[in-house]
């Protein structure tokens, strides 16, 4: 008796076995004691190992496992930024009390849970393992946002965005039925062909099967009117998380929203594009909208996260190649714009006790001018001021947009970024234009988020290498890539170029 | 050379950062200076006979979204950038001769601050002009909110420049989608470039035109700014640092007026034809009521302020009459607004030091032992009002001249602003310098500090008074070819500015 093994592209898979291993490795680690400090190092040991296969596969554009998955330099791209991501919330992690809480163990191999479910997101083109992808993603990331254990917020947290979550994937699941049954294919190209070929054009079914996708990655991605749990959220969960959550699953769920939508309904493109175009133009308006007045950083960044996805939808609403690439270079320049936020919030979060507020930030600009550098510069590059990545990125999906005909989108874009100014600069001119705020002398500090038993203050996190080092190479590479753009927009250009 | 002209004040600024407390401000000083320098030798070396572009640069920027960093000087520019370098050098010097909070932060600011501006003089690409129109906002942002003083009653610095911020930028945000449906338009689906010059010889259609040309001219009028669209005026200027205002308000308002010339009549003079009439009624009405408020307001910053909404008025009817003498008395207005708005607020700034208000009621007799004093501020003041003889007279003659000919109706109610600016200028003056002069108020004279910074510019105004030809005959060329790009043709009335 013969057996015909299949072929297998090791190399193809070799990131995901890398990260599949490391998972492993530190989640064991976590249960002998003298190894057990070495999780965090093992964990950056596992993302430079994936992102190092990553690298090495650059280039290449083939279909892997039966056309279960494809690697392009779409996929790629994106899985780097996840991984990037994770790699700094590891550092932002080092003295979480999340972290000892939860177990360092348990805690890093669930983020790299997380960043495997991202890859496989990434490179989906199939139902099935789109399905399995982004539930890989999600579930560890339900219990890192309950990590925090001693604090209310963070396990509502977790709840919350369990519910809505699943809400968000039984939708997307029964969505992908309806185009199951209509089309008779699970891959995204046999979608495409169904569609196309079996008179299924504009054929109820489909229209039924895309707009519960569609919302489904709504919820993911959250684009507003489901975006309610992400401010909740957001603000509840481990910082650290919060950031990760910010940029890799946006990054990784955009991903699959462009995969998706360009390749598989393609050619329902008429149908779609102005339903989408409408969400974005919504969502940044209840994004800004919502921001304005927020007293909390994380909350205030979940809401204008709602306005920034808007924003990238644009690039998946126009359907071309710079779409893509322009969402692809947004997302990039986004990821280090949060990350120098993220990092300068955890700094001041464990500085001071008035948590994530922004008295936290309070006359920064005096105290810790380096600090209050990176975060004005974060600030900035959100509101898409030039010499930072953000006015690029906004340059760069404007101009997708007005070439694929949607210039009031492009308006719209104008317009919410015009409203952001008015809660992006109040940080600013809190660090820099206004006295510091003391406590009340004695008085437990009561704002959000801080329980009689808050975590204690450690009056120098913010000279700790661990939290500067990660901000500062954020804002760094914010400011480089708004004067010298070049090399991002060939990343993204390739990025853009693997899908049209 | 050019680049030098615009790096030279950024880089100055970037490595007084490093610099100790004290010295940080007089190498700001030196930063304005050098750059004032390399500006003053560019108007030497400039060939007045050509229209085109001198010293041009053209490198590509980013390929991949048709960006290239694009610069050159012409008639249109090369006043303004000599005029933004030698009122930085006021501007920062007047600074360091008074101590300052936080002065590396505070020059750095001062220095990126003239970068920018230079910037959007230099720029011939599209893009780039809008990125450094921007990128203005942002130092002085800072310098506005952190530096400014909060008003007792009213709203606190950081709200006025927020307030500010928003005005200007929603502006500019539009400016931005704009810009990049121009190029695209004009390209056309083939190459993407934002270069001036090839957009314009390509040329965009009309409808498109007409819609693209309000989302320019709303950022270029609320910079200036016109009437409607003034709302941050009052609150921005009752903030600001002297030192700071002086600047913005001499060269900012300016690089509104400038981006008609630089990109609205080249690149949509079929709606600038359409639209000159609206654009000349937001005109007229800027100047009427920056006059009127002008002579109600009694705050002095304030009275600066309404004037130059004022004298902006008069600058876009200039330019909107779209005839050739009409932007050649616009492109010298700009230079001779510039040269005795800053001046006054130096002089407010002296004022206030002297008297401890800003309130001319609270104000008098300032001359009584300072007659340098008094003889600088009525120079600056003549000049304001534009007394002939002056170089403001031949700049208002030459704007009044274009909008007489092209429309009248217009021209005659212009001619009003004249005799209000005359009212508004010398009330300012008798208020403070004359009168009777309140208790506890010491009239001194002018320091030497001081006349080191008004001197310099006071003498410019008496030499451009002396020798207007200096500009006229070196912007002409260039302004006819723009003019004559909107009507089609070159007018004869276009040698009069030669003569």
């Amino acid at each position: 008796m013969t057996f015909n093994e299949p072929h297998i592209d090791y190399a193809g898979i070799s990131p995901i076995i890398a990260l599949t291993v490391g998972l492993c490795v530190v989640l064991l680690s976590g249960v002998f004691k003298p190894v057990k400090r070495w999780a965090p190092g093992l964990t950056i040991v596992t993302l430079a190992a994936a992102a190092g296969l990553l690298i090495w596969q650059w280039g290449e554009s083939k279909d892997l496992i039966s056309k279960a998955l494809r690697l392009d330099d779409l996929a790629i791209s994106i899985s780097l930024i996840a991984i990037l991501t994770a790699a700094f919330c590891v550092l932002l992690s080092v003295r979480e009390p999340a972290t000892e809480e939860a177990g360092s163990g348990e805690y890093h191999s669930l983020l790299l849970g997380s960043v495997l479910g991202m890859v496989l997101l990434a490179e989906a083109q199939n139902l099935v393992t789109f399905f399995v992808a982004l539930e890989t993603l999600s579930i560890p990331l339900y219990i890192l946002c309950a990590t925090n254990l001693r604090r209310e917020g963070s396990l509502e947290s977790g709840l919350k965005y369990l519910i809505v979550g699943s809400l968000g994937s039984a939708t997307l699941l029964y969505g992908m039925a309806f185009l199951y049954g209509g089309t008779g294919s699970t891959n995204f190209d046999g979608i495409a062909l169904g569609i196309a070929d079996r008179g299924m054009l504009g054929d109820p079914l489909i229209l039924i099967g895309i707009a519960m996708a569609a919302v489904g990655l709504a919820f993911k991605t959250s684009i507003a009117p489901f975006h309610q749990w992400t401010p909740d959220v957001y603000q509840g969960a481990p910082t650290p998380i919060t950031s990760f959550m910010a940029v890799a699953t946006k990054a990784a769920a955009f991903a699959v929203f462009l995969r998706f939508f360009d390749v598989a309904l393609g050619p329902q493109v008429d149908d779609w594009q102005p339903a989408l175009a409408v969400l974005a133009a919504i969502s940044i308006v209840v994004g800004n909208v919502g921001a304005l007045g927020q007293d909390s950083l994380k909350r205030m960044l979940g809401y204008s996260g709602v306005a920034q996805a808007g924003y990238m939808l644009g690039g998946v609403v126009v359907a071309s190649e710079s779409g893509v690439s322009s969402l692809v270079f947004y997302l990039a320049a986004y990821s280090f714009m949060n990350l120098a936020a993220f990092a300068v919030i955890v700094a001041r979060e464990r500085e001071t006790p008035f948590g994530d507020g922004i008295r936290s930030v309070r006359g920064l600009g005096a105290e810790r001018p380096l600090l209050a550098w990176l975060l004005t510069i974060s600030m900035l590059a959100l509101a898409g001021l030039p010499a930072t990545s953000g006015f690029i990125g906004k340059l760069y999906l404007i101009e997708a947009l007005v070439e694929g005909d949607y210039t009031w989108l492009a308006v719209f874009i104008a317009v919410g970024t015009m409203i952001s100014l008015a809660y992006y600069l109040p940080v600013v001119a809190a660090m820099w234009m206004r006295p510091r705020g003391e406590p009340a002398a004695g008085a437990a500090p009561a704002i959000a988020g801080a329980s009689p038993d808050a975590d204690p203050i450690d009056p120098d996190a913010g000279r700790r290498l661990h939290l500067l080092a990660p901000a500062l190479l954020a804002a760094a590479a914010t400011v480089f890539f708004g004067i010298i753009p070049q090399p991002l927009v060939d990343f993204a250009a390739h990025a853009g170029a693997s899908l049209f | 050379m050019i680049n030098a002209l615009l790096w030279a004040p950024l880089a100055f600024g970037f490595l007084g950062l490093f610099l100790p407390r004290r010295a940080s401000g007089w190498w700001a000083v030196l930063g304005a200076l050098v750059t004032l320098a390399i500006a003053a030798w560019m108007v030497f070396d400039f060939d007045s006979g050509s229209s085109g572009l001198q010293h041009a640069v053209d490198v590509s920027w980013i390929s991949g979204l048709g960006v290239d960093y694009s610069l050159g000087v012409d008639g249109l520019n090369i006043f303004l950038v000599a005029l933004t370098a030698l009122l930085w050098l006021a501007g920062t010097a007047f600074a360091a001769f008074r101590e300052q909070e936080r002065p590396h932060l505070f020059f750095f600011l001062m220095m990126l601050a003239e970068t920018a501006t230079l910037g959007s003089f230099l720029a011939q690409d599209l893009l780039l002009f809008v990125l450094f129109f921007d990128l203005m906002l942002v130092p002085f942002y800072f310098l506005f909110g952190a530096w400014g003083s909060d008003r007792a009653g009213g709203p606190t610095a950081a709200a006025a420049t927020l307030k500010m911020i928003v005005y200007t930028l929603v502006g500019s945000l539009l400016m931005l989608v704009a810009a990049i449906a121009t190029a695209i338009i004009s390209a056309d689906g083939g190459h993407l470039t934002f270069s001036i010059a090839a957009i314009q010889q390509q040329g965009i259609g009309v409808d498109s035109q007409r819609w693209i040309f309000w989302f320019f001219a709303a950022a270029f009028l609320v910079k200036m700014p016109a009437f409607l669209l003034h709302g941050w005026m009052p609150d921005a200027y009752r903030a600001a640092p002297l030192p700071v205002l002086l600047v913005f308000s001499g060269v900012l308002a300016k690089v509104g007026a400038y981006g008609f010339l630089r990109v609205v009549l080249p690149l949509f003079p079929a709606a600038a034809i359409e639209f000159q009439e609206v654009v000349l009624v937001i005109a007229l009405a800027s100047i009427l009521y920056g006059s009127v408020m002008a002579f109600t307001q009694t705050n002095v910053r304030l009275i600066a302020g309404y004037s130059s909404v004022a004298q902006l008025g008069f600058i876009t009817a200039g330019i909107f009459a779209l005839r050739a003498d009409g932007s050649d008395g616009a492109v010298l207005q700009m230079v001779n607004h510039g040269l005795v708005v800053a001046p006054i607020f130096v002089i407010v700034a002296i004022l206030v030091e002297r008297t401890g208000t800003e309130d001319i009621r609270e104000m008098g007799g300032m001359a009584l032992r300072a007659p340098v004093l008094a003889a600088l501020f009525l120079i600056i003041v003549l000049a304001t009002l534009a007394m002939p003889g002056s170089a403001n007279f031949i700049g208002e003659f030459y704007i009044l001249n274009g909008l007489f000919q092209s429309k009248i109706v217009f021209a005659l109610i212009a001619i009003s602003g004249v005799a209000m600016s005359a009212y508004y200028a010398l009330r300012l003056y008798q208020r403070t310098m004359h009168n009777r002069k309140p208790d506890g108020v010491a009239s001194r004279e002018i320091g030497l500090r001081d006349t080191l910074v008004l001197g310099p510019i006071v003498l410019c105004i008496l030499a451009l008074a002396l020798y207007p030809q200096l500009i006229l005959q070196r912007t002409a060329p260039t302004v006819e070819q723009t003019v004559a790009g909107v009507t089609g043709g070159n007018a004869p009335e276009a040698q009069l500015a030669r003569k």
